[in-house]
């Protein structure tokens, strides 16, 4: 299983940012062709993050580039340069049907084959930034197999709904659709950003909410929000003694090849087995997370 | 690709390169190169700076360059953009790079 | 008055006294006045010093970028025609540039300090004189002046308040808003040994100006001047935590060094570099301690803010402050009973074994280069060129049980953990833990600590990975290019030649 507990957005025409990406910890780099690069910087960022992701060692995070939509005409050049570079992930913005991402997928496999990479190893992301986009969400999560998550850009999204960003009432029901989509498709579901980076109590108090919601994780805009972030997903030590007892008891069931687990005379559920097995994997206990 | 008017890249921000290509007055490729790491890192970046413009196919070229403590990867960027700019072509023949 | 028969006191031959009291002794009551020692000009007071070719004159650094003091005096003395001083400055920074004019004028023939800036330094590091300037730790220095290795003939020391008597202090009592540096620790020692100490303020306060930091006794001289320095330059508001996500982080790591070393326990001693990780350690610390319930006993060395919030919520029970860094501190010295100001000799002296820095548990240090030794170079840049200052870095390196110094892994281009440091200034012995960005090192001659660590799951490297890992990201540098000759000398806290500088080759090849 992939963490994506935290997603770094990286400006990608800022050469000192993308040459730290790497050492603050997070789950998943995100580099950015679109908002944070002028107009006039497209293709000077094009070449910085190629250049980037072909010589740096990020490992082991997820390394994601979010493109330019489609529509502005610049998408497909960002795919052409970006898909070479080979990311784990392209995160489309703005994507309101499940056709934007069949089309961006169509010209990410054009090109596969073109470079000779493997048809279908480019992962790709949605980010829902609108209102059509948000009623669409089920269906955007089911468009396509490489889609590993989608996201939350609430920026656009409260103008679109006539609001603006307060106390999270305005993105209740985004973030309900986005997070229930994203679970019905079996991928991750990614929350917006918080902006006010000196405010760690703020965004502590929407980081809980969204983890509650069953989020994955958080888009992060300054490496100082990663730790707390991290913190607050990180299981309770009783949590994880509970999740080992399941899985003890799991691995004896199955070594006396009986298909019925109980732990304290009560059997197990198979969801329970599940969510014991991710909140081992979100405490870096992978190993045990084993059946056998 | 032939440079056929002044153009630039990067900027004068910490770990970037800001350079500028103009179309040669003689040929070749000539490099001015102002760094704070020049005495460490010299030598590798005005390398870099003409291995990049040999790649994309630029012979004939002045350019300026004032290093602020880039990466290679970096340096290989601004040279590329500030190029292509400067030769006015945006086929960027991303088939032949990777 | 014939009260006492001074023959017949027993063994009256092994006592030393001045005779039998007469009435002369007294001075009249209207005669009785309390001297002044304050002279109308800083001429006055150098002529009246008696200052003469080839002496050695010294200046503390407590304006730091603001001080107008060396240069005013420096003035003066080049107009008096006052020829081949040696200047044995506290240390020097970016505003003394103009001494490069008395050096070319022969008005300055050596200089001593702890460190140096800006053109002055690259001046010396292209070779301005011909005598290699001497770098000294502050507890070196001090004991150099107490040793008479440092002669210093006549001392002019700034102070922001003094009495006609030359009682003076970094601050002043009255609410007049008059210039601030806190604590003048590093100018106590040329006050006590120096045959010459002349006090030059910008503010004459009525006897006696107590509490003070030069008593009036080692004083010869006071002299007014409109102004001492510019105040931004000397003091600024609050020193503010670093923002900086690197050093952050890379504090954040020196804290849990720290928390899991073994040093730190209830009634601890500590002090934090200046430097925007070093400072910042003292933050995550703190929510250490009050997680855990643990005091400070002591704080040491320069003082910012940070050292004073902790110690006014309790979290340090004293400080001692040889250096105030910022306004909050100098205000803490001023108000709080248990902020004291210390000297030199007090703070780092290497004669004395009872120097505070031999109390320390743990030091958190910067650096501008590590070597794959340990060897620390705070002195030169990366290109060669003096720019930065030995302070106390090898004296609380090897007074404290743990030394922690941290620094990014790289700077721009420049790798930090190095082969060899251009200029060692602390030895690899004294320096304990090495924390950077991206990763942690122990020296292998702290099994103890190597051992605590990774019991509490500390993830360490050694350093030669560091300096693997710093190279893969920026390349390998060429080696920067010297001539022979050397301009400076870099001194162990005993004096000893420890390193050399020496002059930049700048031959510029262009294509």
């Amino acid at each position: 299983m992939r963490l994506r507990r935290t997603m770094m957005f990286v400006p990608g025409n800022n050469p000192g940012m993308i040459k730290d990406a790497g050492i603050y910890g997070a789950d998943c780099i995100m580099f950015d062709l679109e908002d944070s690069v002028a107009i006039t910087e497209k293709d000077a960022a094009r070449f910085l993050v190629y250049s980037a992701l072909t010589t740096l060692d990020y490992s082991p995070a997820e390394i994601v580039v979010r493109i330019n939509d489609l529509s502005s005409g610049l998408g497909v050049q960002d795919l052409e340069a970006i898909v070479r570079a080979r990311p784990h992930v392209i995160r489309l913005p703005k994507t309101e049907t499940a056709q934007d991402v069949i089309d961006c997928e169509k010209e990410i496999e054009r090109i596969e084959k073109e470079a000779g990479i493997p048809v279908g190893s480019t992962g790709m992301m949605a980010a829902i930034e609108g209102a059509e986009g948000v009623l669409n969400a089920a269906e955007i999560a089911k468009s396509s197999k490489r889609l590993i998550g989608i996201a939350l850009g609430a920026e656009d999204y409260v103008t679109d709904l006539k609001t603006t960003r307060s106390d999270g009432t305005e993105l209740a029901f985004a973030r309900g659709m986005i997070v229930n989509a994203a679970r019905a498709a079996g991928i991750d579901a990614l929350d917006t950003v918080y902006s006010d980076v000196s405010n760690e109590e703020g965004f502590l108090a929407e980081a809980t909410i969204i983890k509650k919601m069953g989020f994955s994780g958080k888009s992060v805009i300054n490496p100082r929000q990663i730790d707390p972030l991290h913190r607050l997903f990180k299981p309770s030590d009783k949590d994880i003694e509970k999740a080992r007892a399941i899985m003890e008891a799991i691995r004896d069931a199955n070594a006396r090849g009986s298909g019925v687990a109980s732990l304290n005379g009560k059997m197990i559920d198979k969801p329970v087995v599940t969510r014991a097995k991710y909140l081992l994997e979100l405490a870096g206990l992978e190993e045990e997370a084993e059946e056998e | 690709m032939k440079i056929v008017k002044p153009a630039s890249a990067g900027t004068l921000e910490s770990s970037d390169i800001q350079i500028r290509v103009e179309p040669a007055e003689q040929p070749g490729i000539e490099v001015h190169l102002t760094s704070s790491v020049k005495q460490q890192f010299g030598k590798k970046i005005i390398q870099v700076i003409r291995d990049t413009l040999e790649e994309i196919g630029v012979t004939d070229a002045y350019v300026e360059a004032v290093d602020k403590g880039a990466l290679d990867c970096a340096v290989r960027a601004r040279t590329a953009a500030a190029a292509f700019r400067a030769a006015d072509n945006t086929d960027y023949e991303w088939r032949v790079r990777s | 008055m014939g009260r006492v028969d001074i023959s017949k006191i027993p063994n009256i031959d092994k006592i030393n006294f001045n005779g039998e009291y007469t009435p002369e002794a007294v001075t009249p009551k209207s005669e009785v006045e309390m001297p002044s020692k304050v002279l109308p000009s800083i001429r006055d007071a150098i002529i009246a010093s008696g200052l003469k070719d080839g002496m050695t004159i010294s200046f503390h650094h407590h304006f730091r970028n603001g001080d107008y003091v060396v240069n005013m005096v420096m003035d003066e003395i080049a107009k008096l025609g006052i020829k081949d001083l040696t200047v044995a400055a506290s240390s020097l920074a970016s505003c003394h540039a103009p001494l490069i004019e008395h050096i070319k004028n022969g008005v300055i023939t050596h200089i001593e300090t702890s460190g140096m800036r800006g053109e002055l330094a690259e001046a010396i590091s292209r070779g301005l004189m011909d005598t290699p300037v001497v770098f000294r730790s502050h507890g070196g220095r001090a004991d150099a002046i107490k040793n008479d290795e440092i002669h210093i003939d006549v001392a002019f020391l700034g102070a922001p308040s003094c009495d006609v008597l030359g009682n003076a202090n970094g601050y002043t009592r009255d609410e007049s808003g008059a210039t601030m540096c806190g604590s003048l620790g590093y100018a106590k020692v040329d006050a006590e040994f120096s045959d010459c100490a002349i006090v030059i303020t910008d503010h004459i306060v009525p006897y006696p100006n107590t509490p003070l930091a030069l008593p009036a006794v080692h004083i010869r001289y006071v002299v007014e001047v409109e102004e001492l320095g510019d105040p931004e330059g000397i003091m600024s508001g609050a020193t503010r935590y670093t923002k900086n996500p690197k050093e952050l982080m890379i504090a954040k790591n020196a804290a849990n060094v720290i928390e899991h070393s073994g040093y730190f326990y209830d009634g601890f001693a500590m002090q934090m570099g200046s430097g925007g990780a070093a400072l910042a350690t003292a933050r995550f610390l703190r929510e250490k301690m009050e997680e855990k319930g643990i005091k400070a006993h002591f704080a040491l060395g320069g003082i910012t803010g940070q050292i004073v919030e902790m110690h006014e919520a309790g979290l340090i029970k004293k400080i001692l402050d040889v250096q105030s860094f910022d306004l909050t501190a100098a205000e803490s010295l001023k108000n709080n009973r248990f902020h004291t100001q210390i000297d030199g000799c007090f703070y780092a002296g290497y004669d004395y074994k009872g120097a505070a820095v031999n109390a320390l548990d743990f030091v958190v240090l910067s650096a501008l280069e590590i070597d794959t030794d340990f060897n620390v170079n705070v002195l030169t840049g990366s290109d060669g060129v003096i720019r930065g200052a030995i302070g106390g870095h090898p004296d609380t390196a090897a007074g404290a049980k743990m030394s922690v110094v941290v620094a990014p892994l790289t700077r721009g281009r420049i790798p930090t953990i190095v082969d060899r440091v251009n200029t060692v200034v602390t030895p690899g012995i004294t320096v304990d833990v090495v924390v950077t960005d991206q990763g942690i090192a122990v020296n292998p001659n702290r099994p103890d600590i190597i051992e605590k660590l990774e019991a509490a799951d500390i993830l360490l490297t050694d350093i030669e990975s560091l300096k693997v890992r710093a190279e893969k990201i920026v390349g390998k540098p060429d080696p920067i290019k010297f001539k022979d000759r050397v301009v400076a000398l870099s001194l162990y806290r005993d004096n000893s030649i420890i390193d050399v500088i020496r002059q930049i080759d700048e031959d510029d090849e262009d294509e």
